[in-house]
């Protein structure tokens, strides 16, 4: 597996690195980007580096000189050393934490009378905690990992994940859908579909998500335990065993109000963890002009204009002109449009924190509450990105920042920017703090998966389709026994994750494309009252098949294999980078969706009565259920998400 | 809703703000010097944290914003 020529390029002249630590977690370093919590869903910001895994550009194309080494020494770890060195004071930080998340679920036990207690909260949580919690739900630890690797790849345009692939699909599901979702009482997305359109549209999404959620949740476990082991020591099997026992614990314990609740814990864990690194990095690099002047001189390096890694916008032109590999058109449609908004506004692992908010207002509110933070986090997550590689560069030329990341295959390895700044920036006691930061966010990334499947798989399948009408007792039993169930099979899926890479890659594949065109659905659901099921069924259906014929017959420049595309036989056109194919993909994917399922509704006649469809449809809602009544104007949704959209527009402009 | 979330998050942080801040006025530079740029931010960092975590409790306790 390993290399030769990079061992002997950079072990300089030390044996047996085979077995260091830095060539033992090859998998997830060159996966992990392909990775992300929901697999399918593109869009979503934590997706930048699962959809870029390379730049098309080789990465050696920023080789130095011959004579010196690409990475100029960093300190090697020996074999079986661990690269973070933990103290007794970092163990008691990770164990405070611990007993906390197990105590809120113990707290909350008693509270768990009905089955809508443990998997809706019962409508009954304050707008921002559900805020916070619909941040954290996707702010796994792939994804602070991912965004700080893609910083350093990419620079501030990694941002774009979040300006344009986040926050005005937050700003339009709180201002537009959420009236729907939740003026409908559906207690799940895939419910919903069922309500507006009829069971078979239901039972399309209810199961390709309830198979999706297991294995993010099983990747997010073994993502966790691989980078454990590597960091810290600790071997696979027992992280898997710990990380698995506390999740089920606080959910079975505490159900959704348990996870939430820890993901707003986990949410100030990461601000408290990361902030003081982002301070400490920037004042290392000499400030934001020092960080700009050492991107600078990177970018000329790489043979780029030299603002490539420091300005958001201007090198949008073509493909050819930024590390990314796009230009913008696809990545204002591809990114901020089909795919922004097909993951924000229907994935039910995030729409599900706003579901459980105890008023229609507080609901409407909570993606505009997460909106605010989310667009501050760049600075959080990529910014020490941006900060490792003009470090690094730094220490390339002779410089004396200490700093270097780790090399693979002949570029570096971004993935270890945030485990290697923390262990080169903190001390014994932060040290601890920002692992402890790192694992909370693993773990609720896998807890906002199994909760989501919970609540899927007991009203939209076991209710649905295997024992209805039974006592409310019974779905509570159910649905505990369902949470037992769900970490079960996330294990199963974080072992075969780790046996067989390529099962896990076309799995992802094949979420992606029926991902990909479920927007369209819900746009033309809500606001077409002519949309039929059928045609929101078949539109699916052709969606799907639409973005799984258009990543078979392209492939993206230099794909050495079938799962990158191409696997129709013939390849129609070659794409500059693996983002820009997917941005494609569910251009296309959403397109024939849209056009699709506006074909067959009129051709078709829908089974539902417009009283039927009060409240779930624009025009067949009443005007009152749309407003919030006589609060004052400032306190309204549309003002706030005005204000939303003008700070990111501001942040736009400020790293144009 | 019987659990304030506020007090397990002020909880939390004063308990981490604690031990980081004494941790910070007992060990010596050797601790920091070759991390943190020489800063002591353990002590630094850990007053940040109780200061958070008295507000939170306190607006635990005032029951302030329950209606939001």
């Amino acid at each position: 597996m390993f290399r030769p020529l990079r061992s002997v390029e950079l072990s300089s002249g030390r044996s047996g690195d085979c077995k260091s630590p830095a060539s033992q977690h090859r998998w997830f370093e060159s996966n992990l980007h392909h990775h992300f919590p929901r697999p399918g869903t593109a869009g979503c910001s934590g997706d930048a580096a699962r959809l870029a895994p390379r730049p098309f550009r080789p990465d050696s194309a920023f080789d130095p000189a011959p004579t010196a080494p690409l990475v100029s020494a960093p300190p090697k770890p020996t074999p079986m050393q661990s690269i973070i060195h933990f103290g007794t004071i970092d163990y008691v930080i990770v164990a405070i934490y611990f007993l906390f998340v197990l105590g809120i679920g113990w707290a909350l036990r008693s509270t768990m009378k009905g089955s809508g207690d443990f998997l809706t909260s019962a409508r009954s949580i304050p707008g921002w905690v559900a805020g916070l919690a619909f941040l954290s739900a996707n702010l796994g630890a792939q994804e602070v990992i991912g965004m700080a690797a893609s910083g350093a790849k990419y620079g501030i345009m990694t941002s774009h994940f979040y300006w344009v692939g986040a926050i005005p699909a937050m700003v339009f599901l709180g201002v537009f859908m959420m009236p729907f979702y939740y003026g409908s009482k559906a207690r799940s997305v895939p419910e919903y579909l069922k309500l507006r359109f009829d069971e078979k549209t239901r039972g399309f999404n209810a199961f390709s998500f309830a198979v999706m959620t297991i294995f993010s949740s099983g990747i997010s476990m073994y993502a966790m335990a691989k980078l454990m082991h590597l960091l810290l020591g600790w071997s696979f099997g027992a992280s898997i065993a710990i990380s698995a026992v506390i999740v089920l614990v606080y959910i079975f314990l505490g159900g959704l109000t348990s996870a939430i609740y820890n993901e707003v814990l986990q949410f100030f864990m990461i601000v408290f963890g990361f902030a003081p690194l982002v301070f400490l990095g920037l004042r290392d690099v000499g400030g934001w002009a020092g960080l700009k002047a050492k991107l600078l001189e990177y970018s000329v390096s790489r043979h780029y204009a030299a603002g490539a890694w420091t300005e958001a916008w201007k090198h949008l032109g073509s493909p050819s002109q930024n590390p990314l590999g796009v230009e913008w058109f696809g990545m204002v449609m591809g990114l901020g449009f089909v795919l922004s908004f097909g993951y924000w506004c229907t994935d039910f692992l995030v729409v599900q924190r706003a579901l459980a908010a105890k008023t229609m207002t507080a609901a409407r509110r909570t993606p505009l509450i997460a909106a605010i933070p989310k667009m501050l986090f760049p600075f959080l997550v990529i910014l020490p990105g941006m900060i490792a590689i003009a470090l690094t560069f730094e220490s390339t030329k002779g410089g004396t920042s200490g700093f270097s990341l780790p090399a693979k295959d002949g570029a570096y390895d971004y993935d270890l920017v945030i485990p290697y700044m923390l262990g080169h920036y903190f001390p014994t006691g932060m040290l601890g703090l920002g692992m402890t930061a790192l694992m909370a966010s693993f773990m609720s990334g896998m807890a906002g998966n199994v909760t989501a499947f919970n609540t899927v798989f007991t009203y939209d399948i076991y209710e649905s389709y295997i024992v209805r009408g039974k006592p409310d007792a019974h779905y509570l039993h159910v649905a505990r026994f369902t949470t037992v169930v769900g970490i079960a099979l996330s294990i199963a899926a974080a072992y075969l994750a780790e046996s067989y890479n390529n099962i896990m890659d076309v799995l992802q594949l094949v979420f992606a494309f029926v991902n990909a065109p479920l927007f369209a659905t819900f746009l033309l659901g809500m606001f077409w009252k002519r949309t039929t099921g059928h045609a929101a069924f078949w539109g699916l259906f052709l969606g799907t098949a639409a973005a799984a014929v258009h990543h078979g017959l392209t492939i993206p420049f230099g794909a050495s294999s079938l799962v990158k595309g191409g696997w129709l036989g013939s390849v129609l056109h070659t794409y500059p980078s693996e983002m820009a194919q997917n941005f494609w993909t569910a251009i296309w994917a959403f397109s024939t969706c849209f056009v699709a399922t506006i074909l067959i509704s009129v051709v078709t006649t829908s089974q539902k009565t417009d009283a039927q469809l009060r409240g779930l449809v624009w025009s067949l809602t009443p005007h009152e259920d749309k407003t919030e009544g006589d609060i004052p104007w400032w306190k309204r949704v549309a003002p706030l998400g005005a204000v939303v959209l003008a700070l990111t527009v501001l942040l736009n402009y400020i790293f144009w | 809703m019987n659990l304030d979330i506020r007090y397990p998050i002020g909880l939390l942080f004063l308990a981490i703000g604690a031990i980081l801040t004494v941790y910070g006025l007992v060990s010596g530079p050797e601790i920091y010097a070759t991390h943190s740029l020489g800063l002591n931010i353990n002590l630094g960092w850990g007053i940040v944290q109780l200061v958070f975590g008295a507000v939170m409790v306190g607006l635990a306790k005032s029951g302030a914003g329950k209606g939001e």
